[in-house]
């Protein structure tokens, strides 16, 4: 019954969002007040419906209701809590449902939480969040069930794909999604913006949280998604430049360079139709990855099932929403007046350079991920572009994003002074060139770890010249915290969000320095990995609810001390029949020690693939580190509510004209 | 600087990056794309390739072909029924490397014996490389493992 209940809600809330689509959107055309008030309560009422559908699906997992297909073909009786719970999106049905849940949560926010915005930007941008609920809710009604019946309902599951069985899979799809799907917002108000056609540095105000938002989940999504393949493929990898992974790469790299052209035209008034521009293209990007990761057009572990009948509507939906929009910019965007002049060295100068390059490089990575699909529908050849080719564009051209950073955060609006700005970065480059000699010096092997590791101490340090420099001149202590305190808090989250691209990058150099071993060992032989000694002491079974490990107990010992233990096992999931080697992986330092276990052999030994990493750890503090730059950002004055409205009281009269 | 002027250097500019990420994007495209081939397309055309090109080659374990010389190195044979392809590799294979098994191998072909430096094993019966999958289809010999699971 509760089943029915949530397919139930489901529809409705497909009712709802046609009609959410369609009232505020007449109503902010004729200017009737009385119909674009729809929008606030169907927003909230649209949530509150799809996360009820939500729940009851949830429901069918934990209660292990086999008549549910869905739940039959994914899940299994004895699987452990946490995966009946996080196994509801572990499939297409459900991951299609949290979608839309996160979609409706957007928009109820924005209906909740905008109370400074004029209604009818409101309006228009709820019922431009709704159409897409709308094409997505039918989506799932239409191709993807997750609420179809299965008589007579079988004994137990077929259980969830091992390789899902892990914590990861509780994290990364919500965040990812939250990133993804919170571009949706930005989406609808460039939508909004065009059909008002007025577009001004309020505007941007209102975008900055969403964008901030989005961008910090998917930065999130992106770094778990990424530790999770590291300690789950059991080759220590961390990127693969997979199409899927691209896919998520892509509109973070779209996302970010939308922050930044949002910031120009928030201060200056300037770059409005490229602001535009980059909103719809971040979402159509997040489209275009649902597209890819969910047609079945590439096949990983994030697709699940291969149906042409999906493929070919998530890409009717693609098609409208991207053709759709780009042709609304086509007719509105040359009405739009051009801001604000700015010397080309000037923080607009820098913004726009951060903006070409971060598009030109996500052209690269799209160019990548799509030519072959495209070789292949059109000769039938088969190709796969991999690592040497991204490193190869990609690369490049994020190297002068680095360089240019810290400038930019240097230079003043309007006119900026590059000498001045040299001068005050000369101590951050010396810190840099150093750092590429010294580590040179210790580490030797290539020239490039030790490059991009200086490249890395530059923008670490570079990033906080600037914040240093309005700290400079305090007497003392107190009055140095007090200053530091009264700062903008936008400003510390740009050096923040700066300096953890640096501890990522200095993360990513180190894999250079990184050593690997494949060896055979016997129990209590030491086996050398970078400066430790790795003992596999013990072989043991040990029984888990679903499945059963093959142990091997392992200490790592350094100068004949034990420093650390860790148990990295084979894992047999026995509905499934199935092995996954599960990664023992201890952190010292920022570096780790990364051991997997292949078969044992019958004289004894076990083959062993050994990894010292050092620094490895910061890749994905850096990430967290750019989170919470970005968190920090959100949090500043000018964006609360209050403020926001008072700003916005000021830019009526003026945008009215 | 007048607005023109502003709008010539941005184009400029625009124009530089873009030319040299379309330069980067040609030149990695010579070595950074690997061909797919099964192994009766790699005897067929061995002769045109570019020597050490690096390839992807796909098919099923073949039967009794795989010798463990010592831990790591290992060779085994790739076929698609018609062809088949002596494969070495070092390392640890994949868990779900089986014979009679799909598999893919990424490596360089040196004397007629393929150097593999990668190689994809199928996951499950739903998670396989999609080149593996394409080609069991072509060759009649795919097994989707639904009729396995329908005795349920």
């Amino acid at each position: 019954m509760i089943v029915e209940i949530g397919h139930y809600a489901l529809v409705l809330a497909l009712a709802l969002a046609i009609v959410q689509g369609l009232a505020p959107l007449v109503g902010a055309i004729r200017h009737d007040g009385a119909l674009m008030a729809m929008a606030q309560p169907a927003a909230v009422m649209q949530f509150l419906l799809i996360g009820m559908s939500f729940a009851a699906l949830a429901y069918a997992y934990v209660t292990s209701d086999f008549s549910v297909v869905n739940v039959f073909e994914n899940s299994h009786s004895l699987k452990p809590m946490i995966y009946k719970i996080s196994g509801v999106w572990g499939n297409h049905e459900g991951s299609m449902l949290l979608w839309v849940l996160i979609l409706a949560l957007f928009g109820a926010t924005v209906a909740l939480f905008s109370r400074g915005m004029p209604d009818d930007l409101r309006a228009l941008v709820l019922s431009v969040q709704s159409w897409i609920a709308a094409a997505f809710l039918l989506f799932v009604l239409l191709t993807s069930n997750p609420f179809a019946r299965l008589n007579p309902a079988p004994l137990d599951g077929r259980d969830l794909n091992p390789l899902l069985q892990d914590p990861g899979l509780a994290i990364h799809p919500p965040l990812l999604y939250i990133g993804y799907v919170g571009l949706s917002i930005t989406f609808s108000f460039a939508a909004a913006a065009l059909i008002s056609g007025r577009i001004d540095a309020a505007w941007a105000r209102y975008i900055r949280p969403w964008t901030l938002g989005a961008w910090v989940f998917l930065t999130l999504g992106i770094a778990m998604g990424s530790y999770w393949a590291y300690y789950t493929l059991g080759w220590g990898g961390f990127w693969f430049w997979d199409p899927v992974e691209n896919a998520s790469l892509m509109p973070w790299l779209a996302a970010t360079a939308l922050l930044h052209s949002a910031a120009v035209m928030e201060k200056r008034d300037a770059l409005k139709i490229w602001t535009i521009f980059l909103a719809i293209l971040a979402f159509s990007l997040s489209l275009l990855g649902t597209f890819l990761v969910r047609s079945g057009v590439l096949t990983s572990v994030h697709s699940f099932a291969t149906d042409p009948q999906r493929g070919v509507f998530i890409l009717a939906i693609l098609v409208f929403f991207i053709g759709g929009s780009l042709a609304l910019f086509a007719l509105r965007a040359s009405a739009l007046k051009p801001g604000g002049i700015f010397a080309p060295v000037s923080r607009e100068g820098a913004l726009v350079l951060n903006n070409l390059l971060l598009t030109t490089s996500c052209a690269t990575v799209f160019i990548g991920t799509l030519y072959p699909l495209a070789l292949e529908a059109v000769t039938g050849e088969k190709i796969s572009v991999g690592a040497p080719f991204f490193n190869l564009t990609f690369g490049p051209l994020f190297i002068p994003i680095i360089l240019a950073m810290p400038f930019g955060q240097m230079l003043a609006w309007k006119r900026g002074d590059l000498l001045g700005a040299a001068q005050r970065l000369v101590l951050a480059c010396a810190l840099g060139l150093a750092g590429m000699v010294v580590l040179y010096a210790l580490r030797g092997g290539s020239v490039v770890p030790a490059i991009l590791a200086g490249l890395a101490v530059y923008l670490t340090v570079g990033s906080f010249v600037e914040v240093y420099g309005r700290l400079r001149n305090a007497q003392n202590a107190s009055s140095f915290f007090a200053r530091a305190k009264g700062l903008p808090r936008s400003a510390w989250g740009t050096a923040i969000a700066h300096a953890g691209v640096g501890l990522t990058l200095f993360g990513l150099a180190a894999t250079g320095w990184g050593v690997e071993r494949i060896v055979s060992a016997k129990i209590n032989e030491p086996v050398l990995v970078g400066p430790y000694e790795v003992v596999v002491t013990d072989i043991a079974p040990r029984d888990g609810s679903n499945y059963k490990d093959l142990v091997a107990h392992t200490q790592i010992r350094e100068g004949g001390r034990v420093v650390a233990e860790m148990d990295p096992s084979r894992r047999s999931f026995t509905t499934r029949t199935m092995v996954r080697t599960e990664a023992g992986i201890v952190t010292l330092g920022l570096g780790q020690v990364y051991m997997n276990i292949a078969d044992v052999r019958i004289d004894g030994a076990i083959d062993l693939r050994l990894y010292w990493k050092p620094y490895v750890a910061l890749i994905w503090l850096g990430a967290l580190v750019m989170s919470l730059g970005g968190l920090l950002s959100m949090s500043d004055r000018r964006l609360r509510i209050g403020i926001a409205k008072r700003a916005a009281a000021r830019m009526q009269p003026a945008a009215a004209e | 600087m007048t607005r023109k002027g502003r709008r010539l250097t941005l184009i400029a500019a625009a124009l530089a990056v873009i030319g040299v990420a379309i330069g980067l994007a040609l030149f990695a495209f010579r070595d950074g794309v690997v061909f797919f081939v099964t192994p009766s397309e790699l005897a067929a055309k061995t002769a045109e390739m570019r020597p050490n090109a690096r390839m992807r080659i796909g098919g099923l374990v073949l039967p009794g072909s795989v010798q463990k010389a010592d831990e790591r190195h290992v060779s085994f044979a790739i076929t698609d029924n018609q062809t088949e392809v002596k494969v070495t590799y070092t390392g640890l294979l994949p868990d779900l490397f089986r014979e009679g098994q799909g598999v893919v191998a990424e490596g360089q072909l040196i004397n007629g014996v393929f150097r593999a430096d990668s190689v994809l094993a199928k996951h499950d019966e739903k998670y396989m490389p999609r080149e593996v999958a394409d080609s069991l289809k072509q060759q009649g010999v795919w097994n989707d493992g639904s009729g396995k699971q329908e005795k349920k």
